[in-house]
């Protein structure tokens, strides 16, 4: 095996491990208890209502919104990453060519904010 | 004894034995300190409201995680039938299985770790960036509207405090200069703890990990007035204990990355003798206690937030603020010099 199989083979490991911790807890659980399903126990609940029409409605616009800005900015999370590692031999070019990008995502999220994105009513 | 078997087991094998050993010294002793967290929680918020919390069940009610473990064990497990089955049982895996997983990566002591890999810090963020597929599957398998409306908000909750975080994660490493996790604490050997250097990072850090684990004041994805449970909602047995512990073994988790990143992990307080003699696992394990502590008193102490209040926080204050100190730092840190492997 290569060097660095060998220092992320614990991760495989400790994935299956921490997976199967896990299936087994259910698993067991699953035989231990009385499974007595019947139909009302199984229908989602609604505060004792019978469920009115169907969950997969339509929802708030403005949890698409959300999740479009995070992955903007989680982007520029991922960007900074190696740069704030690398820093120190990079130098000057480098700290200013990324006070433009992080200057440019301002001015975006400057227009998101007065856009009104950010409200939540 | 490892010479003794080296000629009977293939070294490969013996190699995979022992990271299946270390990997199980870690995920049991978890699942003892996630089920007593529960206990601590209770007899801390109950000393704080004048209770005496649990008590019946064996002496100092110690016996009350065994016991409630059981009986959720025994529980029966309810499907819903409109459910998706198969997404409605791997989200509660999933949930736990990531909180201990993220562990690999963790270093108790010196030299303590499963996997010593270089990226650490960025495993860890990715890993609890992670925790929220679980939630949104539980959400969204399950069918119901309370759930379906839990898992959104946990969802756009999670995402929102998870920018800021990144950003903290940013500057802690400026001044750390690698991302290899044991290199993040080694660094604090030379700066002193970050927190001196950081504590409005600390701040936010600490704030956004309440949010990020769904914890009281920021609870909103399981309010029980409006949403009785939030996504958890038609969970019983123990796949409700799957996620119940999962969001107890995070707060394990934020509680270590805040005492990496900003109170020197495993370093004593000051480097001279009577400090020095104490384990660094010891002085590992007291930090986490004492931020868990405050989780658990924030717990008791402060009222929930509006979700507009939320994400106000999240992204009109936090936001621009950690990118605001981010750039200062990084300033700061090049006018004077001070940034880790300079030249070269």
């Amino acid at each position: 095996m290569e060097p660095w199989q060998l220092e992320y083979a614990p991760i495989l490991i400790f994935f299956a491990i921490a997976g199967g911790v896990a299936v087994a807890a259910l698993g067991a659980s699953w035989l231990a208890g009385r499974q007595k399903p019947d139909s009302e126990k199984g229908a989602p609940y609604e505060c004792g209502f019978d469920p009115f029409g169907d969950t997969r409605s339509k929802f708030d616009v403005r949890f698409y919104l959300v999740s479009i800005l995070f992955i903007i900015f989680d982007l520029e999370v991922a960007f900074l990453f190696p740069w704030a590692v690398t820093l120190g031999k990079i130098g000057l070019f480098g700290f200013w060519s990324m006070i433009v990008f992080l200057a440019v995502l301002t001015v975006g999220f400057i227009y998101e904010w007065r856009k009104g994105a950010l409200e939540w009513e | 004894m490892v010479e003794l078997l080296d000629g009977v087991i293939p070294p490969l094998l013996w190699r995979v034995l022992l990271i299946v050993l270390e990997v199980l010294a870690i995920v049991l002793p978890m699942l003892g300190i996630v089920a007593y967290l529960t206990y601590a929680e209770r007899k801390v918020i109950g000393a704080i409201q004048l209770r005496k919390g649990p008590n019946v069940v064996g002496a100092f009610g110690l016996l009350q995680p065994l016991a409630d473990g059981l009986k959720l064990f025994t529980k029966e497990m309810i499907i819903p039938t409109q459910a998706n089955r198969g997404v409605f049982l791997l989200a509660p895996v999933l949930t736990f299985g990531l909180a201990l997983a993220a562990w690999a990566v963790v270093p108790f002591d010196e030299g303590w770790v499963v996997a010593d890999i270089n990226v650490g810090v960025l495993y860890l963020f990715a890993i609890s960036s992670l925790g929220v597929y679980g939630i949104i599957m539980s959400g969204w398998a399950s069918n119901s509207r309370y759930a379906f409306l839990g898992g959104l908000r946990s969802a756009a909750q999670m995402v929102s405090y998870e920018v800021s975080m990144g950003f903290v994660l940013v500057s802690v490493l400026l001044m750390a200069g690698s991302l290899n996790i044991s290199k993040v604490v080694e660094a604090q050997k030379e700066w002193g703890w970050f927190i001196v250097w950081q504590l409005p990072m600390f701040v936010v850090f600490v704030i956004s990990a309440l949010a990020e684990t769904n914890r009281v004041p920021f609870d909103l994805p399981e309010a029980e007035a409006e949403l009785v449970a939030g996504y958890n909602v038609e969970y019983s047995g123990m796949a409700f204990g799957m996620f119940f512990l999962g969001e107890y073994a995070n707060m394990i988790l934020m509680s270590g990355m805040t005492s990496i990143l900003f109170l020197g992990g495993w370093l004593p307080p000051l480097s001279i003798a009577p400090f020095t003699w104490v384990p660094g696992i010891i002085w590992f394990a007291l930090k986490i206690s004492a931020i868990l502590f405050f989780f658990l008193w924030a717990r008791a102490t402060f009222p929930r937030y509006r979700y507009d209040q939320l994400m106000r926080l999240g992204w009109k204050i936090f936001l621009p603020f950690t990118l605001l100190w981010l750039v200062l730092v990084a300033g700061a840190l090049e006018l004077t010099g001070k940034l880790p492997n300079m030249g070269g």
